[in-house]
């Protein structure tokens, strides 16, 4: 994994450009294309007419957060997702995009301790806020509780709603709400598993709530 | 995503001076429906003015009430406990809704203003009045299973999808407003709209109004409530008919009753006629099922909402149950 450098928002320089995975071509030619579309007379207009109070459209803002304990300087487009960034800009992909819309959970992640969809969050709008993600549950080596019963439960089984099945669950136990089957289950609710691993998701909250080991 | 321009404000006045620069600004809250609805294409804002560090999110005991600040959570709302002791029928209405992580983020002025979610709505490629006035309404003569049975018109069917309004709308909530003209008080009876000839309008905000707080008057209701939602499936999904309901017993006689329906209408649908008959009434299903038949007065449905004409009565009915302990 590339290792997210503080200062920057774009692939770092030792990177060839269309060298390296196909997760990065597909990052860069996008940024390329989206270049290449961008209407030099937008830009201008844009340019010429600053509303002193608001950043202009195209304009990248300064943004500061603490993602997995790790201060980050970053510049993001007003329109940028905060699940946009963690993948994108801080290669953190752990958190993945489903729906895109708010509707799967897939992106759950942690913001000053709660957790929210981070495909509906603009990124701006987390200025000063500590982020923790998938990536930042486990201590070194050492898997978090939940990550460990997900293992020794079977809970998943393609995988790919299992980073925000795990981050939503951590927060059900911190929140109280696992304290019987059903209570778990709403509270569960907004994190979809289209490969039904529902029964033993539940188990392995219920075993991590049993344990206090949060 | 459309690209917008983006700025803070850190105090009511700015925020709505900032939103008046343009008439085509709008207010970021949680942003769990703008942010979806931008996504879409459904709504293009040029600019939007964030409002999150305007401080509007304490909950405040009142001499008369409570007062609810627009920017608490959805979540902080429902888990408070001078709400759940004195309204808890608005917790239980809240945690009906959406799902843990978006009700972490949505905050109760957004949820006021939280737009449609019928289909045609969203879809960009289809006829709304809402969306587009004028362009046809593609719900009245197609997929309407979700739709109003409650003054609609035929130029909208929508319903309003909150569970959270149901509530307020039962507990005869007040919502406070600043805007460019000043402060002023709007019943939650009159926020929302029906659709009329103007769909394209939810409700009553004027341009460039800020919600800062709602206010839920005393008497409390903080025993015989119940907040019945019946959808698809268990969870995380909008009613197909919800219903909300508090009521004041005495000896075995209903003292007050304050009814509302969800999933049926445009705007949180009150039930005064049902009200007003099950004063003084007794604790009795044959009673609830007789102010569940005068609620219905007036109901129509579509091709695919039939359902409903059942559905809603019934719902209702068990609510009542729930609430007064007739059933557990």
């Amino acid at each position: 994994m590339i290792m997210p450098d503080q200062k920057k928002c774009i692939p770092p320089d030792n990177e060839p450009l269309l060298a390296g995975t196909r997760r990065n071509f597909l990052k860069q030619s996008s940024v390329l294309t989206a270049i290449a579309l961008a209407p030099a007379g937008v830009v201008k207009a844009a340019e010429n007419q600053l509303d002193e109070k608001f950043a202009a459209v195209f304009e990248k803002m300064a943004l500061s957060m603490e993602v997995n304990g790790v201060q980050h300087q970053l510049a993001v487009e007003p329109r940028s997702t905060l699940l946009d960034v963690l993948r994108e800009q801080l290669d953190l992909t752990g958190t993945k995009k489903g729906c895109d819309r708010g509707q799967c959970g897939a992106c759950t992640v942690h913001v000053n301790g709660k957790r929210i969809n981070s495909c509906l969050s603009l990124a701006i709008t987390n200025n000063n806020k500590k982020i923790t993600t998938i990536e930042g549950l486990a201590k070194g080596d050492e898997l978090h509780p939940m990550q460990q019963a997900f293992i020794e439960h079977d809970g998943f089984q393609c995988g790919y709603c299992t980073s925000g099945q795990i981050m939503s669950a951590v927060a059900c136990i911190h929140e109280g709400h696992a304290g019987s089957e059903m209570e778990i289950r709403e509270f569960m609710s907004g994190n979809i598993c289209r490969c039904g691993a529902y029964p033993n998701i539940v188990n392995a909250i219920q075993d991590v709530a049993k344990g206090g080991n949060v | 995503m459309n690209q917008f321009q983006y700025a803070k404000a850190y105090e009511p006045l700015s925020a709505i001076r900032l939103l008046s620069k343009d008439p085509n600004a709008s207010f970021l809250a949680g942003g769990t429906n703008l942010v979806d609805l931008i996504k879409m294409g459904v709504v293009n804002p040029s600019k939007l003015v964030d409002i999150n560090h305007l401080p509007l999110a304490k909950i405040e005991k009142l001499p008369a009430g409570l007062r609810i600040g627009a920017l608490v959570t959805n979540s902080d709302v429902a888990e408070n406990e001078l709400v759940k002791s004195n309204f808890p029928l608005l917790s239980l209405a809240i945690n009906a809704g959406a799902s843990p992580q978006l009700r972490n983020m949505a905050t109760v002025g957004g949820n006021l203003m939280q737009r449609t979610r019928c289909p045609y709505f969203f879809d960009i490629t289809m006829p709304c009045n809402k969306r587009v006035p004028g362009s046809g309404c593609g719900a009245l003569e197609g997929f309407n299973r979700m739709h109003a049975i409650f003054g609609a018109s035929d130029q909208c069917i929508a319903v309003n999808p909150s569970d959270m309004n149901v509530a307020l709308r039962a507990l005869d909530a007040v919502v406070h407003i600043t805007g460019p003209r000043g402060e002023r008080k709007i019943s939650i009876a009159d926020f929302h709209r029906l659709p009329g000839d103007h769909p394209e309008l939810d409700n009553t905000l004027q341009k460039g109004e800020l919600i800062t707080a709602v206010d839920l008057p005393y008497p409390a209701f903080a025993k015989n409530v119940y907040y019945l939602k019946v959808r698809d499936r268990t969870s995380y999904a909008f009613a197909l008919v919800s219903a909300a309901v508090a009521l004041h017993i005495e000896n075995g006689a209903i003292k007050e009753a304050r009814l509302a329906m969800g999933g049926v209408a445009h705007k949180p649908w009150r039930l005064t006629a049902a009200e007003e008959y099950l004063k003084g009434k007794s604790v009795s299903e044959d009673n609830f099922k007789h102010a569940s038949q005068i609620a219905m007065q007036g109901a129509r449905a579509y091709q695919y909402n039939q359902f409903k004409l059942r559905l809603a009565p019934n719902t209702l009915v068990q609510g009542l149950k729930l609430a007064s302990g007739l059933v557990a």
